[in-house]
C-alpha cells in the first residue's frame, strides 16, 4: 500500500485550509466586535445584528433573493434534468455538439458577458414585441436558470451515464413507454443528484450579483446588489453580521446534508449485505 | 379474417379513407417522440443563450445614440432604399488604443498567474486529500466545498478586512516585527491575485481530486517496487497521469478569471486593468452599448481557443464515464 509522507501532508493541508478559512473566521469574529472600526477589537456586542434587523432596504432585498433563489433552483432542476438526460442517454443526434457546447459553457464563461447579451435579448424583445415590459423579477430570473440549469445538467449527465442501462431496457422490454420509464425508473434513481443540483441552483441564484446587475430594473434589487453597493465604499461591520448569519445557514445545511447521505448509504449497503446473505 | 389481414397489410394497400391518410402524412411529418424530447430544451438554449450572442455581435457595429435603447438600428428603409450602417469604429478602436491592448494583455497576465497560483496550492492540497483515508477523505472535500457554498461576495469582502494598509494582515506582520512598514495590499495587482487564487481555489481542486482519487496505485506501487525515488514517481507517472484533471482544473479557473469584475473592483486599484471591469464602466458609467459589445466580442474571442478545448475535455471525460 502506498503512504504518503505524513509530515508533509499535514503541512500542505493546513496551510490549504488555513487560507481557505482565516478570511470566513475572520468575518464571524469581527461581526461581534463593538466598534465601527472592523479591524479593531474594541469587545464583545450584538449591535451589528440588532442593527441588521431594523435595516428594512438590506431585508426587503434579501425577500427579494429568497424568491428568485426558489424559482431559480426550481425551474433550472426542471430544464437542467432534461438536458441532462438527453446529453446522456440520446446518443450523438443531429446539432449534438452545438446542444453541449451550449450547456457547458456557462459553467465556464465569464458572467459578464452572459448578462451584457441576455440583457440586450431582453431590451431587443421588448423594442420589436413589447414583452418584456422592463426588468426586474422575471428577467433576472431567466439569467439564473441559464446559469444554474448548466450545473444541474453536469451533475445529472455524470449520474444518469454512471447508472447501469440494462434496469431501463429491463422496463423498456416490459413494454413500458420511453417517458414512464423516465418517470418511474430514472427519475428516482437519480433523485440524489437532482437535490445537490436543486440546492446549488439556490445558492447560486441567492449568491448571484453580475447577472442580477445586469437585469434588474428599478425596484429591484437584489441582496448581492445592495451588499455591494455598500461594501465597495469599504468595510461595514453590518455586513460582517449578515456574513456570519449566511455561514451559519450554509454550514448547517451542508453538514446535515451530508449526514444524511452517509447514513442513507451506510442503510443501503446494510440492506445489500441483508439481500445477499439470504 | 379480413380485419387482420388489412391489419398487417402494408400501408400503401390500404384503403385510403380520409381520416386514414391524413394520419398517414401526420406520422411521416410529425417529429418522433425522440425529437420532441429534445426540441425544448434546445430551443431554450437556442434563445437564451446563443441567439443573445447574435444581438451583441449586432449591437457592436451600431452607434451610440441618446433613445431607448441607446444605439441605432443597421438597417433602415428610406424612400424605397434599405440603408445598412455598418460601424466599424469600435473594432478599429479597440485595435488600435493603447489601453485596450494593455487591457487585453494584462487580463490575460493576471488570470494566468491566479491559475498557476491556484494549481501551486491546489495540486498538493488535492493529491493529499485524494491519498487519505476513505472518511477523511470525503471530511476534506467537504472542507474544501464548504467555501464554495457560502456568498463569493462576502468571501471577496473579507480579504478587504484582511489586506487593508490597518488590516489584519499588517496588523499580525508588524507584530511579529517581520516588517515595520505596512504592505501595501489593497487596491493593488496583489489584492486581485490573492482574491482570485481564493475564489477559483475549489474549482482547481476539484477537478484535480476526481482524477487523482481514480488513479491506480498498483501502478506506483510496481514504480516503487522497481527501484524508483519518490519524486520519481511523482514527476514520471502521478503527474502525466493527472493530466487531464490538470487542464480541466485551469480551465475552469482561467476562463472565468480572464472577465471577472468583482475582484479587480473591490480589491485591486484604479490602475488594475481587467477586461471585465473595462465592460461594466463602458456599459454602466459611459452608457456606450455598442462599444461595451465590442469589448464583450473581443473578450469572447480571446476565450474562444480555451473555451472550445473545455467542451473537448468535458465530452471526452463523460464518454470516459461509460
Amino acid at each position: 500500500m502506498i503512504k504518503a509522507s505524513k509530515p508533509l501532508g499535514f503541512s500542505v493541508l493546513g496551510i490549504g485550509f488555513l487560507f481557505l478559512y482565516i478570511p470566513i473566521l475572520s468575518l464571524i469574529i469581527f461581526s461581534f466586535n463593538s466598534s465601527k472600526l472592523v479591524t479593531v477589537w474594541a469587545g464583545l456586542s450584538m449591535r451589528w445584528y440588532s442593527a441588521l434587523l431594523d435595516d428594512t432596504e438590506l431585508l426587503q432585498a434579501a425577500w427579494l433573493s429568497l424568491k428568485i433563489a426558489l424559482m431559480t433552483a426550481f425551474a433550472s432542476v426542471f430544464i437542467g434534468t432534461w438536458a441532462g438526460f438527453i446529453l446522456a442517454r440520446f446518443g450523438r443526434f443531429r446539432g449534438f455538439t452545438l446542444f453541449s457546447g451550449m450547456v457547458n459553457a456557462p459553467l465556464v464563461i465569464p458572467e459578464v458577458i452572459q448578462g451584457i447579451s441576455l440583457l440586450l435579448l431582453f431590451v431587443a424583445l421588448e423594442q420589436y414585441f413589447g414583452w418584456p415590459h422592463g426588468r426586474g423579477m422575471f428577467t433576472m430570473w431567466v439569467g439564473h436558470v441559464m446559469l444554474c440549469l448548466s450545473y444541474v445538467a453536469i451533475i445529472v449527465q455524470s449520474r444518469v451515464k454512471e447508472m447501469d442501462k440494462s434496469i431501463e431496457d429491463a422496463a423498456l422490454d416490459l413494454g413500458a413507454t420511453p417517458l414512464k420509464v423516465f418517470f418511474v425508473i430514472t427519475l428516482p434513481l437519480i433523485s440524489q443528484a437532482i437535490m445537490s443540483g436543486w440546492l446549488l441552483s439556490f445558492t447560486l441564484s441567492i449568491d448571484d450579483l453580475v447577472l442580477s446587475a445586469f437585469l434588474s430594473g428599478p425596484g429591484t434589487t437584489t441582496l448581492p446588489l445592495v451588499v455591494f453597493s455598500r461594501v465597495r465604499l469599504g468595510l461595514n461591520p453590518e455586513m460582517n453580521a449578515l456574513a456570519t448569519i449566511f455561514i451559519a445557514i450554509v454550514t448547517v445545511g451542508v453538514i446535515a446534508i451530508n449526514q444524511h447521505m452517509v447514513k442513507k448509504e451506510r442503510r443501503r449497503t446494510r440492506d445489500m449485505q441483508l439481500a445477499f446473505h439470504q | 379474417m379480413n380485419t387482420t389481414l388489412k391489419r398487417y397489410a402494408p400501408l400503401e394497400s390500404r384503403p385510403r379513407s380520409g381520416t386514414g391518410r391524413l394520419k398517414a402524412i401526420l406520422l411521416r411529418w410529425l417529429p418522433s417522440g425522440r425529437t420532441l424530447a429534445i426540441v425544448p430544451p434546445f430551443a431554450w438554449l437556442m434563445l437564451f443563450f446563443a441567439l443573445p450572442f447574435v444581438l451583441v455581435l449586432k449591437i457592436s457595429f451600431a452607434d451610440q445614440q441618446l433613445s431607448v435603447p441607446p444605439y441605432t438600428a443597421l438597417l433602415s428603409f428610406e424612400q424605397g432604399v434599405v440603408h445598412i450602417a455598418l460601424q466599424f469604429g469600435h473594432y478599429l478602436f479597440l485595435l488600435q488604443d493603447d489601453l485596450y491592448v494593455a487591457t487585453y494583455l494584462s487580463s490575460l497576465k493576471m488570470a494566468g498567474v491566479s491559475t498557476f497560483f491556484c494549481l501551486l496550492i491546489g495540486y498538493p492540497m488535492a493529491y493529499y486529500i485524494a491519498r487519505a483515508s476513505a472518511s477523511t477523505r470525503n471530511l476534506l472535500m467537504m472542507a474544501v466545498m464548504l467555501p464554495f457554498w457560502t456568498s463569493f461576495l462576502i468571501r471577496v469582502y473579507a480579504w478587504i478586512g484582511i489586506l487593508k494598509d490597518d488590516g489584519l494582515l499588517n496588523h499580525f506582520l508588524i507584530g511579529i516585527g517581520l516588517i515595520h512598514t505596512p504592505l501595501r495590499l489593497y487596491h493593488t495587482d496583489w489584492g486581485v491575485y490573492i482574491g482570485m487564487v481564493y475564489s477559483y481555489l475549489p474549482f482547481m481542486i476539484m477537478p484535480l481530486y476526481a482524477n487523482l482519487v481514480k488513479m491506480d496505485l498498483a501502478l506506483l506501487e510496481a514504480a516503487y517496487d522497481l527501484g524508483a525515488k519518490p519524486w520519481t514517481v511523482f514527476t514520471r507517472i502521478t503527474l502525466p497521469l493527472s493530466k487531464n484533471g490538470i487542464i480541466a482544473g485551469s480551465l475552469l479557473v482561467f476562463i472565468p478569471a480572464v472577465g471577472e469584475y468583482v475582484i479587480p473592483e473591490l480589491l485591486g486599484g484604479a490602475d488594475t486593468l481587467m477586461i471585465g471591469r473595462v465592460m461594466w464602466d463602458e456599459f454602466f458609467n459611459d452608457m456606450d452599448w455598442p462599444m461595451a459589445s465590442a469589448v464583450t466580442v473581443a473578450m469572447v474571442v480571446l476565450l474562444l481557443i480555451p473555451m472550445a478545448l473545455f467542451q473537448y475535455y468535458q465530452v471526452k471525460e463523460l464518454e470516459g464515464v461509460k
